[in-house]
């Protein structure tokens, strides 16, 4: 047992070590040593210059906003997915996994066509703070109702009727029975996205209007444009020292707050909608989920078959070009996004099960330290682990022009994501139960097997589908590190936005659309792959 | 997942297996023929056929490492310079030039084609970096709108007065290379009074936006649904167009302010540090070919630094050259780059 103990949290450390905490203390070693000793003048530049504070304060205030808001926007959609059946549910849900893969430059062009000067509806948000929210609520709904929803499927709608006919109001009820049980989920999920928001980059930049800057966007520019890497480094410790401080915070909060649950399967959970305000409540749901999720998107749909010949655009994608170095096929996009996405979905799913074992199955300060490190490099600026891997990934193995470094990039991003999920899954497993089949005769293997595994499966599933959709979206690093050629489907998009041309965007948009329809498959098959759904042992 | 004998133990360990199986593989492939590692910047292309005809010259093949826009390229090129990730670099223009030179990334090498190369190429007299193509950016507007609107017939207006900026959108200097150029362009024509001709843009509403993508498909109305008639972009943007039309058409839409264009150059190089320094020179020596250099304008829309090279009959037609294009000393421009960000910043964007 020890010895199997010390190989699961040797695994996620030593990738952590290697990958994460090698490369990023180069860089800011790099940065901050000088002729040999260390320098720590840009320290004292960051602390005194008013305006590095106020972009430190607006990360963190806008970060927090956003995620507030998009958690009170998922909650509606979350509660009916997990209360209801209703025809298309499956296809539905899959389908809110496709904004967080779109690549910002698409859809923040949609985003202004439908909330900037030309707004069809006449709401003009350029260049405020509410575009950039609604672009983050837009990105990273579906990361709480997948998350919130998935667990809430899961849970007996008779406690909280129990409450109800005890005399409680629908409020009273949610707040006291339902949103406790549901709170290691909110708190996963509201830890992701705050981590998005507080490292926001293309968001910030593109429909900010540059008149807002995150920490992230100071640490580009500071590094890219000037430079500078000694103020660079002392950004990205300030962005280090912020994130663990206030993850640190959220996790005392949360601390002692974990209930055990008795989950059902979500089949016998959800109900089709019986009465005529139920009917009304999941209509509703789902105009409200069609506004704010898919009239962006298809904007850009209309977008690629906005031509003269309905495929003309499509058909271009095989026939302009091809004689180029630059060209790419469809095909080969996506092969390339496939592959590259089912490794970076298998280490992230492997390196992340084994920490989220160990931070599910113990306690102590050990673990929760363990545990927060892990959360780490979604909160470090891309730029500051792009660069840090391209000076130190050269030895005793040149990664750094090697293809695999990109999926092992997009798994630094899925690993807090694969732990996140599974670990409240993991620790819902009532002791009770591995207890009684222990008293049953049952071998440990076989205890994990029946009891653990199950349960485990359902965290599984909904990580892997992450996983999977934070490589599609080429998440993290993989801007910052030089590529060797392979066009992955966001890259290709890049590639044909980068030239003049109307045929050019109309591609473009065709190549987005690909992306879309290959996300939602994809999530849609790691949906139906799951071992066998809890409870029904 | 808990610590027993089990699949997950399995799983991990075919996991490592394969992972060491893929580093092992990639590693063995780089035998076998020499490969010439080519760094460049997201937007070079050049034809299949052309880079073929090198390898079956030499029998080198070249493989391609994208390192994003120029300015991220550049700075990838300078953190690794102890350890080169590549043996050529492409791609560094003008505006960086300095400091790639200071820097020493690269070793100095006098190309065979020097001598035939457009003489206002040639801005490197250490031959550590070699001009491969240039290209200018330019003011380029909607011409229907500008004519009828605007009601404007001398479209050097559209650079030399500022009250126009109502309907121009331009890019950050800071994250965009076009975005630069015309700050440098501003600079080298109005060298005592570009803050005041940017405090009158940005008094007349002038748009800025991130990159020349947003720019271009988000605002200018010449190429999407946006409302800027005027924006910046490339001398060559009006001959894609016609290239890259979705009905055939037989003239542009657009057309650029030629007294507007700054000029950029880009440079190869080879990096310092590498163990393939012959193949290096010898690509460098092929890129200046009639092959490679004739095959450059209809791939990255930008012209031959060789002068003697054709251009293809729809740049013929429908491309303008500036005759006398605005132009920085690159030793100035790097002096004073970062300074000119920092005051365009306080008067355009704060």
């Amino acid at each position: 047992m020890k010895l199997k103990r010390g190989l699961l949290v040797a695994l996620p450390l030593g990738f952590l070590a290697v990958f994460y905490l090698y490369p990023v203390a180069s860089i800011l070693l790099t940065g901050l040593v000088e002729d040999g000793s260390l320098n720590l003048t840009p320290f004292g530049d960051v602390l005194t210059s008013a305006s590095l504070r106020s972009i430190a304060w607006f990360t963190i205030w806008q970060a927090v906003a956003s995620t507030a808001l998009t958690v009170l926007a998922a909650m509606p959609i979350a509660y009916v997915f997990a209360r209801f059946e209703f025809p298309g549910k499956r296809v539905l849900s899959a389908l809110l996994t496709i904004p967080f893969v779109m690549p910002t430059v698409v859809v923040g062009s949609a985003f202004l066509a439908l909330l900037g000067s030309q707004s069809p509806v006449g709401i003009n948000l350029t260049r405020t703070i509410w575009i950039i929210f609604a672009a983050h609520v837009f990105f990273n709904l579906s990361v709480v109702v997948r998350t919130v929803g998935g667990l809430w499927s899961h849970l007996d709608p008779r406690l909280e009727e129990a409450a109800r006919t005890l005399g409680a109001t629908h409020w009273q009820a949610f707040r006291t029975v339902t949103l406790p049980m549901l709170r290691p989920a909110l708190v996963a999920a509201s830890s992701i996205v705050f981590l998005f928001a507080f490292t926001s980059f293309g968001v910030i930049l593109i429909l900010g209007g540059l008149t807002y800057t995150t920490l992230e966007v100071e640490i580009y520019r500071q590094t890219v444009v000037f430079g500078n890497f000694g103020l660079a480094a002392a950004l990205a410790v300030l962005q280090l020292v912020g994130v663990t401080l206030i993850l640190w915070v959220y996790s005392r909060y949360q601390r002692d707050r974990e209930v055990g649950l008795s989950l059902l399967p979500s089949a016998s959970v959800a109900r089709r909608p019986a009465s005529l305000r139920q009917r009304l409540v999941v209509a509703g749901t789902i105009g409200y989920l069609g506004l704010l999720v898919a009239v962006p998107l298809v904007v850009l749909i209309v977008r690629s078959f906005d031509t003269g010949n309905a495929l003309g655009f499509y058909r271009a994608l095989f026939e302009t070009g091809t004689g180029s170095t630059a060209f790419v096929s469809p095909a080969e996009a996506i092969g390339n996004s496939l592959w590259i996405a089912g490794v970076a979905t298998f280490i992230a799913l492997v390196v992340g099960m084994s920490a989220a074992a160990v931070v599910a199955y113990s306690s102590g300060r050990a673990a929760r330290s363990f545990d927060l490190f892990l959360m780490l490099p979604l909160g470090t600026s891309a730029v500051t682990i792009g660069f840090g891997m391209l000076i130190a990934l050269d030895w005793p193995i040149d990664l750094r022009a090697n293809v695999l470094l990109i999926p092992l990039a997009h798994a630094l991003v899925a690993i807090p994501f694969v732990v996140r999920l599974s670990v409240p899954v993991m620790r819902s497993v009532q002791p009770r139960l591995r207890e009684a089949a222990a008293v049953l005769g049952a071998s440990p293997a076989r205890i994990w097997r029946e009891i653990d595994l199950p349960i485990a499966a359902r965290a599984l599933a909904v990580s892997a589908g992450f996983a999977f959709a934070i490589s599609l979206g080429e998440f993290g690093a993989t801007s910052f590190i030089a590529r060797p050629d392979t066009p992955t489907l966001p890259i290709a998009i890049f590639r044909l936005l980068g030239r003049p041309g109307a045929l050019n965007f109309g591609r473009a948009m065709a190549m987005s659309t690909i992306l879309m329809a290959v996300t939602a498959t994809v999530v849609l098959l790691v949906d139906r792959f799951r071992v066998r759904d809890v409870g029904e042992f | 997942m808990i610590a027993t004998r089990s699949a997950h133990g399995i799983r991990a360990r075919t996991g490592a297996l394969a992972l060491g199986l893929a580093l092992a593989a990639t590693a063995c492939s780089s035998e076998g023929p020499e490969t010439l590692t080519v760094l460049t910047h997201d937007s070079f292309a050049i034809s299949q056929s052309t880079l073929d005809a090198f390898t079956e010259e030499t029998g080198i093949e070249v493989a391609l490492l994208d390192g994003g826009d120029a300015g991220l390229m550049l700075a990838q090129a300078i953190l690794t310079k102890d350890n080169p990730i590549a043996d050529v670099i492409f791609g560094v223009d003008n505006t960086f030039l300095s400091r790639a030179v200071e820097e020493q990334i690269t070793i100095p090498y006098a190309a065979t084609a020097l001598e035939d190369l457009h003489p206002f190429t040639r801005l490197d007299d250490t031959n550590r970096f070699t001009p491969i193509d240039y290209g200018d950016v330019c003011l380029q507007y909607d011409k229907e709108i500008i004519e009828t609107d605007f009601d404007i017939v001398d479209t050097r207006k559209l650079f030399y007065d500022p009250g126009v900026g109502g309907g121009l959108v331009v890019e950050d200097p800071s994250t965009s290379s076009p975005g630069l150029a015309f700050l440098l362009a501003t600079i080298a024509a109005f060298p005592d009074g570009w803050q005041d001709y940017w405090t009158v843009l940005r008094q007349e509403g002038v748009l800025v936006v991130p990159g020349w993508e947003e720019a271009y498909y988000g605002e200018f109305s010449g190429a999407s649904d946006g409302d800027r008639p005027i924006v910046v972009s490339y001398a060559s943007s009006p001959v894609a167009e016609v290239v890259f039309a979705t009905e055939p058409i037989e003239e542009p839409a657009t057309a650029i302010v030629e007294e507007s264009c700054f000029r950029q150059v880009e440079f190869a190089g080879i990096l310092d540090g590498t163990d393939s320094r012959d193949t290096a020179e010898q690509f460098i020596d092929f890129m200046l070919s009639a092959r490679f250099q004739e095959d450059i304008p209809l791939n990255m829309y930008v012209f031959p630094a060789l002068r003697s090279a054709a251009l293809p009959q729809v740049f013929v037609e429908h491309a303008v050259i500036a005759e006398s294009p605005l132009s920085l000393d690159p030793a100035v421009i790097a002096a004073n780059r970062d300074r000119w960000i920092e005051e365009w910043t306080e008067i355009v964007l704060r």
